[in-house]
Formats: C-alpha cells, structure tokens, sequence
C-alpha cells in the first residue's frame, strides 16, 4: 500500500513492532566516596530485556537540569544492564535524569528520577582499613623511635650483604681502584631510589676516610642532584671536604640501555675495585652485573624488584633482598631515630602475621567477612 | 635509499656493541658514546615537550593557572645548583621531592605490597572440591590443586618471617625464617627462567635483523 508515495507495509516492517515496555524505579544519587563531578544513575529493567528477543538493545540516559526542560542524551547502557555512572556533573548543580528502552527504533516512554547534585566526600568510608592500618605504622614506628631515642638498645639482626660493605670499600682501598655506586634507574620519585641515596650517604664516609675515589652515574638528573648533595654531606663530616669532585657524580643519559652502556664502557675503563648496585633496576641489571663481575670487582646489590633479584643473586657477590634494602640505612648507622622506625615496621610486621594466620583459619571455618574488612576501597 | 642506509647505521651499529663481547674497543667506544650522547639529547628534548611545554608553561602562561608558580619556583631553585654561591637553594626542593614521596609511597606501598597481599592470602587452607578431586582423579595436576592453598599461605607467611630485623634467626623462628628463604629462591629460580627466555627472544629478534633485514640471508 501506498501512502503518500511512501510503502507503508515495507516501513512497518522496520517499526511495526510497539516501543518496548519501559524501565522501571529510575534513582539517581550522587556517587560515594569520590571527588564529585559524578552520579549514578540506576533502574530496573524494562519488562521486554530478556535473553530471547532483541526487543530492547540498548537503554538511552538524558539529563537535564530542570524537570520540565530540554534533556539531553548525554550516554547509553546495553541491553542488561541496570547502571550508569554519570562522570560530567557540576557539584551543586540538581540534576534529572530519564531512562528510555531502546531497539534502535523505537524508544519506550520515558521513567525519570528526582533532582540529584553530585558532591566531593571527605572520606573514602572504604579506605577505613587503609586509615587504621597508616595510624596503627606510624603509631608503631613512632613509638619505637621513642625508646630508641631514650636509650633502650634495639637488636638488628646481622645481614650478610650490608656486613660486606666496609669490606668491600676497604677492599677497593687496598687495590688503590675507586669505588662505583649505581643508584638505580628510577627518579627520585621512587622510595628504593631514597633508600639507595641514603645507603651510598654511608658508603661516600667510608670511601672518604679511606681517602677512595667513589664514581656515581646516574640515569636522573634529579638523582644526580641528591647523591651530589649526599656524597658532599658525607665528605664534610669525615673531615674531607677537600676531596669531594661533584664531576665524579654525573649524569649520563634517561635511556635505560644508554646508560647501561656508559656504565658497562666507565667499568672497563675505571676498573672498580667494589661496585655496587641499589636501587631500581630493569632490563639492565645482568648487563651491569656481568660486566661488573668480568672486571673482578666484589659486587653488592640490593634491589626490591622481583624480577630482577635472581640477575644479582647470580652475578654480585652479595645481594640484599627487598625489604634488607630499606633496612639498610638503619643498620649501618645505628642511628636510634631509623633504628627505632624498623623495628616499628617489624612490629607491623608481626600484626600483619597475626592477621594472616588467624584469617586463614576464620576464613578456613566459614568467617568470610574478614575478607571485606581488609578491602582497600 | 633512507632505509637502506638506516639499516646499514643499525647493523653496523648493532655489530659495533656486540663487539664488547670481545672487549673494550674503539667501535664499541664510538657506538658507545653516540648512544649516551643522542639518547641524553632525545630525553631532553622529549621532556620539554611531553612534560614541561604541556604540564607547566602552557596551563601557566597560556591558561593562567597560577598555582603553577610553586613548582617553577622550586624549579628555578633546583637549576641554582648551576651557580656556586647560590647551590644551597636547590637542598629546598631536592628536599620537597624526597619528603612528599616518601610520604606518597607510604600509603600505596601499605595497600599494595601489604594490605592487598594479605586479603588474597585469605583463602581456605583445605579446598574440599579440589581434594575431592584429587582422590577421584589422583594425578600430578590434582594433586598441586589440592595443595596450591596451603603452600601460598605457608610461604607468605615464612616469606614476612624471614624479613624480620629485630629478632635473631634462632629455634623455631629460623626454622621458620629458612623455609621462607627456600620460598624466596625457588620463587626467584622460576623468575630467572622465566626472564631469560624473554632475553633470548630480544637476541633472536636482533640476530633476524642482522640476517633478515641486512644481509638477506633468511
């Protein structure tokens, strides 16, 4: 049949069908535990989303800030779905939302939602976990660096691989060779290149009292700037500021493997007597191990990268494991502030013990809701 | 012909570094110094486009962000170092940098590394389904199923044992601490094999392209 020059029954076939049936209980409410600029929008599903037809394909969010304004389609949700988040909301302003079932055709009366404005939180209720174990370290640590401080002695465990590094800077001295220090490949922004520029701190006073050239490439700039410093602090305070050379602390290159090249050509050429290695290490670790290990210096590295330990452990003489890297600075200088602050963080360790072997058998017995407690948001 | 000369500079390039498995040699110098030398100047000019033009001088100069001002100020102070008599202004920011992060650190290194850690290690030690399992269709797979929960809890466990400082590794709680140690090096065993394959794919990739690329050879 023909209407109007159009074919109605070839039309019908597109959109003969009736709208699908609408959603239903639109809520919109601001989203929790965020930094506003967000609503979530949810609904039930239209009577017609169901597995067997494609009567619903899709469901089309509009918004508008008046009830009786313009709304404007501002996303879409699939078939199925119950949700969506609305992430370009002004905090303060009222919103209201209408949800319409979709096939691509034909859309279903609308089902709206009451105003809503979206608003920043102060606290992230499921960071609680977070809050109480922060409070709980610092707690810790502070206590202990308490009593450290009014003279109790704290017990530090010995650990092979920081017993050597007196040994090795002395080794170098006998061999009248310098010592090399490697910081790493990361900036400063990265807490194992904060616990390496401490560490090489303490390894610049031994090489200063020895009176033994210590060279440090870096692959930062910022790292340069921070063992420059370091180096220079260590110096003065063996009584040697004479000797410290800023020039033997330089910067080479960002590129991960152009630094292992100026580092593996300056090992050749300097011929280290004791190189060490701490901080964040890549790709380039067993390029630098090796080389280091064919000039016949005694090696040390430490290093919290998992993937890399295995290349030190082979190739250095002695490797500090993850967390033996960040206790290194409290067991080389004994100083009671960082002596006191590990064994708080020991102390954390010990609860964090207790809390896995007590959730593995609450868990074991049925006490799933340990599990949600610990939820880091 | 652009191309056939960036192949023969990469090729020969490529010969002159692995020249150093031989030993120290002037190719290896030269190739050596071309690399620290364009990588330094490329990471230069990168930073300023992809970190300084668009994070701090166009939202200050261009969009008025004023709050900007606080890092080109400890900016402008850490290039003091530049000058002798004024290098004690750059301690300011260097300290600036190393507190906030350590600060920084301390919360996503609390949820990641200890947190997090300890919620996926609460698992039931005896998974009845995978026992059920094993005895049904006793086999090598079956059996590392049934004993996969255990093992994680023991060796999570162990493994935080041996990284304690203030306690001696004596008695029991050495055995404890050396059972983890066993953990950490099998862990790092597997780690090794794992990573050397990758390497040796990176030299096979290298090897094509010298006998690919450059000389036709395959």
């Amino acid at each position: 049949m023909l209407v109007a020059g159009i074919n109605v029954e070839a039309f019908e076939v597109l959109s003969s069908s009736e709208p699908p049936v609408s959603p239903t209980e639109v809520l919109a409410k601001d989203k929790p535990n965020d930094a506003g600029g967000s609503i979530i929008v949810t609904w039930r599903k239209s009577d017609d989303d169901v597995e067997e037809n494609e009567l619903v394909k899709e469901y089309l969010v509009f918004r508008s800030s008046a009830l009786d304004g313009e709304f404007e389609l501002i996303g879409t949700a699939n078939k199925g779905f119950e949700k969506f988040v609305d992430g370009t909301t002004i905090d303060g302003t009222q919103y209201y939302y209408m949800v319409k079932a979709s096939d691509r055709v034909l859309h279903s009366p609308p089902a709206t939602s009451e105003a809503v404005s979206s608003s920043a939180q102060w606290f992230h209720s499921g960071r609680i976990s977070m809050l109480v174990a922060t409070v709980m370290i610092c707690f810790l640590i502070l206590w202990f660096i308490r009593k450290a401080k009014k003279g109790k002695e704290l017990y530090i465990r010995p650990i092979a691989g920081l017993e050597a590094v007196d040994d090795a800077v002395g080794r170098a001295t006998e061999m009248g060779k310098p010592i090399m220090y490697i910081p790493g490949i990361a900036d400063m922004d990265d807490i194992q290149t904060i616990a390496s520029v401490i560490i090489l701190g303490r390894v610049a006073r031994k090489a200063a009292q020895y009176e033994t050239s210590l060279l440090v490439p870096c692959c930062r700039s910022i790292v340069m700037s921070a063992a420059q410093e370091t180096v220079k602090e260590a110096y003065i305070s063996a009584g040697r500021s004479d000797a410290y050379d800023a020039d033997k602390i330089r910067y080479l290159t960002d590129d991960q493997f152009g630094y292992a090249a100026g580092v593996d050509g300056m090992m050749l050429r300097e011929k280290p007597g004791a190189i060490f290695y701490m901080g964040t290490f890549y790709a380039e670790s067993l390029i630098l191990a090796e080389t280091g290990h064919s000039t016949g210096a005694i090696q040390i590295a430490g290093t919290a990268m998992p993937s890399q330990l295995p290349f030190f452990i082979t190739a250095c003489d002695y490797t500090l494991i993850g967390e033996e890297l960040f206790a290194a600075s409290a067991y080389l200088s004994k100083e009671p502030l960082l002596l006191g602050s590990l064994k708080g963080q020991d102390m954390g360790k010990a609860i964090i013990i207790a809390i896995l072997v007590g959730g593995v058998i609450l868990v074991s017995l049925g006490f799933t809701k340990i599990i949600a407690w610990l939820a880091t948001g | 012909m652009m191309e056939i000369i960036g192949i023969w500079m990469a090729a020969l390039l490529t010969l002159c570094i692995l020249s150093f498995l031989y030993k120290d040699n002037p190719f290896y110098k030269f190739a050596e110094h071309l690399f620290v030398g364009l990588s330094a100047a490329y990471w230069a000019v990168y930073s300023y486009f992809n970190i300084l033009y668009p994070n701090l001088i166009q939202p200050l100069f261009g969009h008025g962000q004023l709050l900007l001002i606080i890092p080109l100020v400890l900016g402008i102070m850490m290039v003091m170092r530049l000058f002798p008599k004024v290098g004690w202004v750059s301690r300011w920011p260097l300290a600036f940098i190393v507190g906030s992060y350590s600060g920084y650190n301390l919360i996503t290194y609390l949820q990641s590394n200890a947190l997090e850690q300890v919620r996926a290690t609460l698992v039931p030690v005896i998974q009845i389904e995978s026992w059920k399992n094993l005895f049904t269709n006793p086999g090598v797979m079956t059996f590392l199923n049934a004993i996969a929960a255990p093992v994680v809890v023991v060796g999570v466990t162990t493994g935080v044992i041996y990284f304690f400082f203030s306690k001696e590794h004596k008695g029991v709680f050495g055995g404890f601490a050396r059972i983890g140690v066993w953990f950490l090096m099998i862990a790092f065993g597997a780690s090794f094999g794992y990573t050397v394959m990758a390497r040796i794919s990176l030299l096979i990739g290298r090897m094509y392209f010298l006998l690919h690329n450059w000389l036709h050879l395959i």
